[in-house]
């Protein structure tokens, strides 16, 4: 439909652009103007994660098992919330120790394993070269259904070698790995171009996938819900349930999750933008929700485009290309060239990466421990040179796997399958690396023996049957086991049956990886160089740089130049020596001994150009003595460790300090509160006392004074002073009892009490004073149980006091005091005393109930209250866990009411929940 | 014509007592039971001198002091602070208002009576 | 520092048991809530709703919580 050629120029524009890009911020990084020192290109980078797979294969994973597809995504998401607690980590490990690539980092925490990296390296590439064959046959697939549409068949044939886009692609991405992959020898060296690029890319398939995605939505179809509701109808969605079930059930759903969680940090991709890429570990907060984002907003659309797909195309259209032909399908052609190079950009930037990372791998990993053990390098040939051309043939070598593979399975499997498997391979490296870095017990012995067992199981549950599917193995194999033998069928080992291939293939070889890992390391001897790496990676954050000084060792600062010569160029390692010698203030000469430091340094370095297990060993070679004994490093980093940790604690304890102040300050505010409030109160009662006494005495005199005085008023100032006398009696019993429950002290008994006879009984021994004026008192109410749980003598004071207090209140001359017990809301008793005096004024409601509190209107010559009885009553109300309060309306009376907790409650003891000293 | 005297107390049986020993020491008496009432009280015409309660509703006892000393027509007023807080702090907030003198319940009735009539001679003797 | 590391780990497994068997189970049913399928506007309103979180606890500790 669109002319081949059309397809190939833009295709070659864009790879022309990719170049530009990489080497314009190549350029700017080397002036020291970097663009990836940017939490934003960081996150973007990190998005290489979303691969032709996404851009292709979810589409075609959603017609066949829904929402399923989703689990790629949530997986990271997951782990993209604790990158700060792990991925942090491993980047502070491998910055401290320029740790390279994920077997490196299996080396050398494993005690520097030339075995254990070169196992890893190998698992790597063997475990990605399918997911590289994937993007290649996703490029190629892309570019024939481009070209062909609609013609189905032409797009499904197979092309002869040098017909086939994918093999050009390879060549194309070869070339972009070389020119920007190998730039510098030290591979801890930031490959900015590579970044930017990939970067830039993930911005192009979003944007792409995007474009698709809302063109199916909202020009195929009319928005969401005209989609979702066609495809409702749609005979072969509503059958697999597409919509609303997870037709590969839920064990594959937790399974799919796991494996891409464990991807997205174990990746070689991943890990290379992630760890060995990044420039600053803050950038990890922002791509903990960023880059989560992006995986939400790439996918949006993607269940969509499978619904419209399917209901577009039939069977003989291969769901991954749906993307692809739904814009050709309608005449799209310009939007069709926008969507194979978004899925185009998705392909390269992964095998990019990929080739690079798996590279250094392997170089630093497999090729130059072989070499430096076979002897094979005479001290005249040019080391960084050779390196680097071994990285540079790796990158061919490993585009060509990929290739190889591509041809073996091309179309024999969906892109997800094939990715899959890789995801499985991967999450080998979990086990080994996440109880590396939390757990010091784990040996050499146990990661070996883990890591290749997880990787035989691998090899037979998973890769095998995929190479007998296209007919290269026997097929027999799968159905009936090898020679026949049943429980060894790579899909049901031992018999277990009833996983999908990938779950069944997952929980075997994480099964024998961490169990052989943990139970072999429980029993293994760890030497010293083990415990010594065990312990710095665990304690990372514990540590600085300077710490890891194993090297008591003799050599000349002269040989140490010239190895680091041999390795990085004459010219770069001296000034890597005299850089190192000027921070510390140290002047070489060349046959000078070199300090512990300087051999650390020079070992760091190297390791970064040749991986930590090699870099051991060539420093060994010219070091002449024995590097330190496991108890010398140990005392040392233990010293440093101390002094960090002793900063630290000092640090908390100034924290501690210094909140304990504060709360001292605190408290001794509330002290000062509580004196003044003592002060104040004990003026209260002063003044309370002494004004009675002052009428006492003031009359006393006069009566003294004026003996002839007539009786008439002789009674009348006598009478004054009986009156107050009791006043001041009363005065005084009411602070000793407030005093009494205040402190405690006072004797509460816990007693079945019936509210109503509490009422009666006050209303008997109140009768008094009600007849003494001409107030009425009635009781009401009385039916029913009013059982509470209380103190009877201080229950019948509340009552007392309400009652007296309404007495005293009343109209003077009709009079009118009610009590009334009755059931409350909830399970509660009431007690209820109403009077029909003048009302309390909504400011006076709840301060009444404070000591001294007088309401300030008061009729004139009635006796006043001591303003005590209502603080006494709600005392009592409150260590009975109930409320008082008061309604009222100036000039229409006052109730007070006391609500109690009816007994059978929750109750506790009386006095503790009732915080008295705070009570002023 | 004898000299008047403003008792201000919300205790009715203070001003009683008050009321009782200055009208047999020969003086005329008003009465008022806040302060308020005694502002009110004096402005028809002042008093010769007031026995001021300090704890009272609407206005207390400083309060009205207060008032009394920052009006022209009041100047030289004699007033005497009664009260039964006892602390010095509140005497000393009493004298600096401009309280005359300072008298703490329970009272001497013979001091009161002296102090009234000390005062009163003073002011006279004086201008 | 602790305090962060306790609240992204809460959330992590908070993801967990959203995206999983049984809450899951919950929401695959047949049935659309404003034209979308129940499930997939549960799938990606949770998985919003995560990264909005995690975003809120990596921002508010958002300076001097380094290096330890």
């Amino acid at each position: 439909m669109l002319p081949e050629w059309s397809i190939l120029l833009v295709s070659a524009l864009y790879v022309g652009l990719l170049f530009g890009i990489a080497y314009f911020a190549d350029k700017l990084g080397d002036r020291g103007r970097s663009l990836v020192n940017n939490p934003y290109v960081y996150t973007l980078s990190i998005a290489v994660y979303c691969t032709a797979w996404t851009f292709y294969g979810s589409v075609g994973l959603a017609t066949q098992s829904g929402m399923a597809f989703l689990t790629i995504y949530l997986g990271p998401t997951l782990m993209a919330a604790l990158w700060w607690l792990v991925l942090r980590k491993i980047v502070r490990i491998s910055k401290l120790y320029r740790i390279t690539s994920i077997a490196d980092f299996i080396a050398s925490r494993y005690g520097k394993s030339m075995a254990l990296g070169g196992l890893a390296a190998v698992i790597a590439v063997i475990g990605i070269t399918p997911y590289i064959a994937l993007q290649l046959q996703a490029v190629s697939s892309s570019f024939d259904v481009l070209l062909y549409f609609p013609d189905v068949e032409a797009m499904e044939t197979p092309r002869g070698v040098w017909d086939d886009k994918a093999l050009y692609v390879a060549v194309l991405l070869a070339a972009f790995a070389i020119l920007f992959g190998t730039r510098h020898i030290d591979a801890t060296e930031r490959l900015e171009g590579m970044v930017v690029a990939v970067a830039f890319e993930s911005v192009v398939k979003l944007v792409a996938f995007l474009s698709a995605g809302i063109f199916v939505t909202f020009w195929l179809f009319n928005g969401f819900s005209d989609l979702f509701a066609r495809a409702a109808s749609h005979e072969a969605i509503q059958s697999l349930g597409l919509l609303h079930e997870i037709p590969g059930g839920y064990g594959a759903w937790l399974t799919l999750t796991i494996l891409s969680a464990f991807a997205i940090i174990f990746l070689p991709r991943q890990w290379q933008v992630t760890v060995v890429e990044n420039v600053n570990e803050d950038h990890i907060r922002t791509a903990s929700w960023l880059f989560p984002l992006y995986l939400l907003a790439i996918n949006l659309f993607v269940l969509p485009i499978a619904l419209a797909g399917m209901t577009a195309f039939g069977p003989e259209m291969s769901p991954d290309n749906y993307v692809l032909a739904l814009p050709l399908a309608e005449g799209h052609g310009a939007l069709g060239l926008l969507i194979y190079i978004g899925g185009f950009s998705a392909a390269t930037g992964m095998v990019i990466v990929a080739t690079i990372a798996l590279a250094i791998m392997v170089s630093n990993d497999l090729v130059v421990p072989i070499l430096l053990r076979k002897q094979a390098l005479s001290p005249s040939v040019d080391l960084s040179r050779l390196i680097v051309n071994i990285r540079r043939l790796l990158i061919c070598c490993i585009l060509l796997l990929g290739y190889l593979y591509y041809l073996l399975i091309a179309d024999a499997y969906a892109l997800v399958s094939i990715g899959l498997i890789s995801f499985v391979a991967v999450a080998q490296f979990a086990p080994p690396i996440l109880a590396g870095m939390f757990w010091k017990g784990a040996s050499r012995a146990g990661a070996l023996a883990g890591l290749s067992a997880g990787f035989l199981f691998w090899l037979y549950t998973l890769l095998l049957p995929s190479l007998a599917e296209t007919g290269i193995l026997g097929q027999g194999f799968i159905a009936h086991g090898p020679g026949g033998i049943e429980w060894l069928r790579p899909y049901g080992l031992f018999g277990i049956t009833g996983m999908d291939p990938i779950t069944h293939a997952f929980f075997w070889t994480m099964l024998v990886n961490a169990g052989l890992l943990w139970g072999i390391s429980m029993f293994s001897r760890r030497g010293d160089m083990e415990r010594i790496q065990a312990a710095l990676f665990v304690d990372v954050f514990l540590r600085s740089e300077r710490d890891a000084r194993f090297w008591q060792g003799t050599a000349t600062v002269g040989d140490l130049q010239e190895l680091l010569g041999r390795f990085i160029g004459n010219e770069q390692a001296s000034r890597i020596i005299y850089e190192h010698a000027e921070t510390r203030g140290d002047r070489l000469a060349d046959t000078e001994q070199a300090r512990p430091e300087l051999v650390h340094h020079v070992e760091r370095v190297l390791a970064g150009s040749i991986g930590s297990a090699s870099a051991r060993v060539m420093v060994s070679s010219i070091v002449k003595g024995e590097a330190l004994s496991f108890e010398g490093v140990m005392e040392i980093l233990d010293a440093t460790s101390r002094t960090i940790e002793y900063s630290r604690r000092l640090e908390q304890k100034s924290k501690e300090l210094e909140q304990a102040t504060q709360e001292l300050r605190a408290a001794n505010e509330r002290l000062k509160e509580l004196d003044h409030l003592k002060d104040e109160f004990v003026s209260m009662v002063s003044h309370e006392l002494r004004t009675p006494l002052t009428s006492i005495r003031a009359f006393g005199e006069i009566l003294l004074n004026n003996p002839e005085m007539d009786t008439a008023q002789r009674q009348q100032f006598l009478d004054v002073v009986v009156r107050e006398s009791e006043r001041l009696t009363r005065l005084i019993n009411q602070v000793l009892d407030l005093s009494k429950i205040e402190s405690g002290s006072a004797e509460w008994q816990l007693a079945d009490v019936d509210m109503d006879r509490i009422g009666r009984e006050a209303v008997e021994a109140t009768r008094q004073i009600f007849s003494e004026g001409k107030t009425e008192l009635r009781i009401e109410g009385g039916a029913g149980d009013a059982t509470v749980k209380g103190d009877p003598d201080r229950l019948m004071q509340l009552a007392i006091n309400l009652l007296s207090n309404a007495a005293k209140f009343s109209d003077p001359d009709h009079g009118r005091v009610r009590l009334r017990v009755d059931d409350g809301p909830g399970d509660t008793v009431q007690l209820a005393v109403t009077d029909n005096g003048p009302g309390i004024g909504e400011s006076d409601r709840q301060r009444i109930f404070e000591k001294f509190h007088q309401v300030s209107d008061l009729q004139a010559g009635k006796p006043k209250g001591s303003g005590l009885g209502l603080a006494i009553c709600r005392l009592i109300a409150e260590a009975h866990w109930g409320t008082i309060w008061v309604e009222s309306e100036p000039g229409e009376g006052s109730t007070f009411i006391c609500r109690l907790p009816r007994a059978g409650g929750e109750h506790c003891d009386l006095t503790a929940h009732v915080d008295f000293s705070g009570w002023r | 014509m004898s000299q008047e005297i403003l008792i201000v107390d919300d205790e009715a049986n203070i001003v009683l007592s008050l009321e009782f020993l200055m009208k047999q020491a020969g003086f005329q008496v008003r009465t008022a039971e806040d302060g308020e009432q005694a502002l009110e009280a004096m402005e028809d015409h002042p008093p010769d001198l007031v026995l001021l309660d300090v704890m009272m509703p609407r206005k207390n006892g400083y309060e009205v002091c207060e008032e009394i000393r920052r009006r022209p027509e009041w100047a030289g007023l004699p007033v005497v602070m009664l009260t039964a807080k006892g602390r010095d702090v509140e005497r000393e907030k009493g004298l600096a208002l401009g309280a005359d003198d300072y008298i703490t319940k329970p009272f001497s009735t013979q001091e009161v009576v002296d102090k009234v009539k000390e005062i009163l001679r003073d002011r006279q003797g004086g201008g | 520092m602790n305090s962060l590391a306790e609240r992204l780990i809460a959330l992590a497994a908070a993801g967990v048991v959203l995206f999983n068997y049984p809450i899951l189970s919950a929401f695959a049913v047949d049935g659309t809530i404003a034209g979308a399928p129940v499930l997939y506007l549960y799938l990606f309103t949770a998985w919003a709703a995560l990264i909005l979180l995690v975003a809120l606890a990596l921002r508010r500790n958002g300076r001097g919580g380094r290096g330890g």
